[in-house]
């Protein structure tokens, strides 16, 4: 079984996210970069697979010269290999340049599997499994609570509004998981230390075969016109319960108008 | 004028509310032409989407469509912007959603925004990003605009006229069937509305203490006919289903009113409610990071203080 996971480095959880003034891209230099939490599900999920099946994994990402560290913490929890895509001429890509990019970075390599997060924290898009799955014209089973591989099948537990599908596909296929499937392992010293000395192929977009023209900023298909910081909320009134604590409530939604 | 595709949100009949809000935020861009995917449209849904502006409704449906996941759908909404070329297409913000909008992204040459909450007549789109504190203007530059939209963000009006209704059977490819539908599990809904569509939602978290310290929770939100939510501290514990889980990983909502009880407030429940219009608090430590988002705040137990609400609140009706 060969795995290909995705991941992306995305600025730390708790940091005040900003987008920069000149233009308007995610300021990531604001906040320190770290794995895409939900991506430590899509990571661990490739682990229990290949030790249940045998196999390779390989951690897959797009991103700045920064990125090699999420990289190598991803390969830490005990991935075998990595590729980093990394070229000025891919920042500022949108969702149709990236999945463009990471599809030709994909292609061609035998992976029986690509497994995704079902989001990232930052954008929040989650379409680029989807896209992945479109391009490379691979069955795409997402938002995944439960995957079970036997053989060439493949059946998930797709997450619904409702509850959830059964869904059954052959393999190869692209996967995303959401985070109630597993509980991902914290890298060991001896992880961290073995991926210090993992192969990590680096990628430009001449390797990839793509014309710069097609990524980064100046291809990107939908364009940021302005934008602007929220103005901060009015500072809420807080009160401490003596008694009447509900009823202090229903005066105040009274005079919001819920009551 | 121009088609305006709307991919209605529904499951079987009923049709989603975000649908409605969908089709009036298409007017301010054309004619709005409504595409329903499977099983379920009725006259009366016909008649509905009329009542909101929709000129057509589109039915495909097909063992293909209802077999198969997202893949099918997108490939017929590529179709239509092939042999319609709308202005734009205008999906919710659901996981199917987003997921048809990104293929037909792709199939179609067209750039793609996500999460919009409003929409402008010259195609602007607003999005409100990293928990509401950034507002983003942007366009589509490329294609046909695919536009998702984020349930509760556009009120919904009405513009009465009448709908015709016609059966397009789609060619599915084989390739776009790669994936089976083999089973269905639905959770009961129950009477409340609808978590993502609510206007007012309660919610419970670890400080609700038990699956039966939902039934507090619960009051509060029949007494204001609103939705009940839960932190995934609550529904991992399996005090409350998951289904009702609040955040990063479940549902994102944007009520009128967010009660929050017994939940502290960490970055991925925010990242569910914070564009709430009003929030409400109700926790025992007055550290609790939630108490930075309250427009109103008790400290206090909740099970002195909800029940005291829910009491009032009924007794002021
Ligand atoms: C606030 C904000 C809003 C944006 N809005 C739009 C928009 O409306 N339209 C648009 O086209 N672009 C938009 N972008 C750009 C978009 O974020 C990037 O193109 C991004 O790479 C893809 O979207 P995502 O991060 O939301 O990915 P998602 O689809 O949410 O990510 C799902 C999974 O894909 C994988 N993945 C995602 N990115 C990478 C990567 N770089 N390398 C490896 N794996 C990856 C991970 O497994 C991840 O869990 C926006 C960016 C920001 C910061
Ligand atoms: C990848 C990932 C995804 C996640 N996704 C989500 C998500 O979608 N949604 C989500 O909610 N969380 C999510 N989380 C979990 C999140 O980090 C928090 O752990 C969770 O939100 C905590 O839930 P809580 O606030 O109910 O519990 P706690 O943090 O334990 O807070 C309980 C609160 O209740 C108060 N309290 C206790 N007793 C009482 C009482 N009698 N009266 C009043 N107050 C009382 C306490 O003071 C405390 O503030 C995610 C985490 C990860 C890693």
């Amino acid at each position: 079984m060969k795995i290909a996971v995705c991941v992306k480095q995305v600025p730390d959880t708790w940091a005040e996210k900003k987008l920069r003034s000149d233009d308007s891209r995610l300021d990531r230099e604001a906040a320190d970069g770290v794995l895409n939490e939900l991506d430590e599900y899509a990571v661990e999920q490739a682990l229990q697979i290949t030790e249940a099946l045998g196999g390779e994994v390989v951690i897959v990402t797009m991103g700045p010269e920064r990125a090699a560290e999420t990289l190598r913490k991803a390969i830490s929890m005990g991935a075998d290999a990595g590729i980093h895509l990394v070229d000025d001429h891919l920042a500022g890509s949108d969702a149709i340049a990236t999945s463009a990019a990471l599809a030709k970075a994909l292609e061609g390599r035998g992976f029986d599997l690509i497994l995704f997060g079902s989001e990232s924290t930052d954008a929040r898009m989650s379409v680029i499994p989807a896209m992945i799955a479109e391009r490379l014209d691979l069955p795409q089973v997402t938002f995944a609570q439960k995957v079970d591989v036997s053989g060439t099948t493949l059946t998930a537990e797709r997450v619904t509004d409702y509850g959830y599908d059964v869904l059954t596909t052959e393999l190869p296929a692209v996967v995303s998981v959401v985070e109630k499937i597993n509980e991902p392992r914290y890298p060991s010293f001896k992880g961290i230390m073995a991926a210090k000395k993992k192969p990590v192929e680096t990628l430009t977009v001449g390797d990839l075969g793509l014309e710069a023209s097609v990524v980064g900023a100046a291809a990107a298909w939908s364009a940021v016109a302005d934008f602007a910081a929220r103005p901060p909320k009015a500072a809420g009134v807080v009160v401490t319960d003596e008694g009447n604590g509900g009823t202090k409530i229903a005066e105040y939604l009274t005079s919001q108008k819920f009551i | 004028m121009s088609d305006v595709i709307v991919l209605a949100e529904h499951f079987d009949s009923e049709v989603k509310k975000v649908t409605l809000e969908l089709v009036t935020a298409a007017r301010s861009l054309g004619s709005p032409v409504v595409l329903w995917l499977g099983a379920g449209c009725t006259d009366s849904v016909v008649e509905t989407m009329g009542s909101f502006g929709a000129s057509q409704v589109l039915v495909a449906d097909s063992d293909a469509v209802r077999n198969h996941p997202v893949a099918p759908g997108a490939e017929i909404v590529a179709e239509l912007i092939g042999s319609m070329s709308p202005a734009a297409v205008l999906v919710a913000s659901s996981a199917d959603g987003k997921e048809i909008a990104a293929r037909a992204a792709i199939k179609s040459g067209s750039g793609i925004i996500t999460d919009a909450v409003e929409i402008a007549a010259d195609g602007t789109v607003t999005q409100s990003v990293f928990g509401g504190s950034t507002i983003v203007h942007s366009k589509v530059t490329h294609g046909t605009p695919i536009i998702t939209v984020r349930p509760n963000a556009i009120p919904a009006t009405q513009a009465p006229t009448t709908a015709t209704k016609t059966d397009i059977t789609p060619a599915v490819s084989e390739a776009a069937q790669k994936v089976t539908i083999t089973n269905r599990a639905v959770v009961e809904k129950g009477a409340r509305p609808e978590l993502a569509e609510a206007e007012i939602v309660v919610s419970g978290g670890r400080g609700v203490g038990g699956a039966e310290g939902f039934g507090v929770i619960e009051q509060l939100a029949d007494s204001l006919n609103g939705a009940v939510g839960a932190s995934r501290a609550a529904t991992d514990a399996g005090w409350y289903p998951h289904q009702f889980q609040v955040g990063q990983t479940g549902k994102t909502v944007s009520p009128q009113l967010y009660i929050a009880n017994g939940i502290s407030g960490a970055i991925q429940h925010r990242a569910g409610m914070q564009t709430s219009k009003v929030v409400v608090v109700v926790n025992k430590d007055p550290e609790a990071p939630i108490f930075e988002l309250a427009d109103y705040g008790v400290v206090g137990d909740l099970f002195s203080v909800v029940p005291q609400l829910t009491q009032e609140i009924s007794s002021r009706k």
